[in-house]
């Protein structure tokens, strides 16, 4: 069987985008009332890359980042990754943990925790507007983070995809907040054979 | 002048020649395989996912895997000039990026990886000098072709050269 991702329709593109909006939208309304900024959020891409380009959506494959990693349970399986340059998730840190800007240079284990539900709610808040869509029930696991190069965090997904094909269909949304910039980017990646159920559910198959 | 310095990509793998330098950037479960003819300076990088191409259900990229890669490799570096029974190789990568209790073979992919590469040397009957897999971090890999150092760096478990 080759690749059916490759052979999506532009309706279906479209279906998946809307998703991804509505779900990243609930995502950065709670990331804001959390830490009390606003959040500007650019309008989901909807991309289908060779597995090895995904990196370059987060700077390359040597970029420093943080990565709070779900997997999702349920009738259309997945994983949720939420992406933070490190610099951000440690400003990140400092604005829930009420430290000033530049204070957290390593993460304890309170920091971590506090990363971790952060990935925690935003993949709640996003899975929520998917099985809205679906009528599918969906559910996280508990989340684990990593601080480490982008290529590496991103291997984890992307070495799932490979046993499939050589083309990750990405879901992503880049999250600003306003003033201080921190960002993040936020990827729903379905299990290969997750697709084909998500968009028989929303009857755009 | 700066010795050319050529990238390998996730599933893909690169030969070269002294004075250049193979690098690939944020191995995780990933394995870097370097192997290298000491007398012709001549060497290749791989940069492997998976282990077992006959266990997966899109093979048609051979440098993705374990076992087609690295034939291939061998075979393009013999092309260059290398000669086999001279050929030896080191690896790094293969970590388990992230921790989850309940560990699923998903999760151990970067184990089932290192243990595919060694076998897979093994039975092209290449020597492996130095392995430096396995660990929850993230490497850069790059090897030098003048001297066939392999690098490792890390972000905070420092640099080494095997």
């Amino acid at each position: 069987m080759s690749e059916e991702i490759l052979k999506l329709s532009a309706m279906q593109l479209d279906a998946l985008r809307e998703i991804g909006n509505v779900g990243a939208g609930n995502a950065a309304t709670a990331l804001s009332q959390i830490i009390n900024r606003k959040i500007d959020m650019t309008v989901p891409q909807v991309s289908i890359l060779p597995l090895g380009e995904v990196p370059e959506v987060v700077g390359g494959p040597d970029a420093m980042v943080a990565g709070v990693y779900l997997r999702v349970f349920g009738p259309a399986p997945g994983s949720i990754l939420f992406l933070l340059p490190r610099d951000s998730a440690f400003y990140l840190v400092d604005m829930l943990m009420g430290r000033s800007q530049g204070d957290t240079q390593l993460l304890n284990s309170m920091d971590e925790s506090a990363l971790m539900e952060i990935g925690n709610i935003l993949a709640g808040a996003y899975l929520n507007a998917l099985s809205y869509f679906t009528k599918l029930t969906l559910l996280p696991s508990i989340p684990a983070l990593a601080i480490d190069m982008a290529g590496a965090i991103l291997s984890v997904i992307l070495i799932q995809l490979g046993q499939m094909g050589d083309h990750a269909l990405v879901i992503e949304t880049e999250f600003t907040t306003e003033f201080d910039g921190v960002k993040g980017h936020f990827f729903l990646i379905p299990d290969p054979g997750s697709l084909g159920t998500i968009l028989t559910a929303i009857g755009v198959k | 002048m700066m010795a050319e310095l050529i990238k390998v990509g996730m599933a893909d793998y690169k030969v070269g020649k002294n004075p250049a330098s193979l690098i690939s950037y944020g191995l995780g479960s990933c394995v870097g395989i370097a192997l290298y003819d000491s007398i012709t300076k001549i060497g290749g990088l791989a940069h492997i996912m998976l282990p077992d191409s006959t266990q997966a259900r899109s093979n048609e990229n051979p440098a993705k895997f374990a076992d087609t890669a690295l034939p291939l490799m061998l075979d393009e570096m013999i092309r260059m000039g290398a000669v086999k029974s001279r050929v030896t190789a080191k690896i790094a990568g293969g970590a388990q990026m992230f921790t989850f209790t309940n560990a699923t073979d998903i999760m151990r992919v970067g184990e089932r990886n290192s243990e595919a590469v060694r076998t897979v040397l093994k039975n092209m009957d290449i020597r492996l000098l130095a392995d430096d897999t396995g660990g929850n971090y993230g490497r850069t890999v790059e090897l030098k072709l003048d001297t066939g150092v392999f690098r490792v760096k890390t972000i905070d478990k420092g640099e080494k050269e095997l």
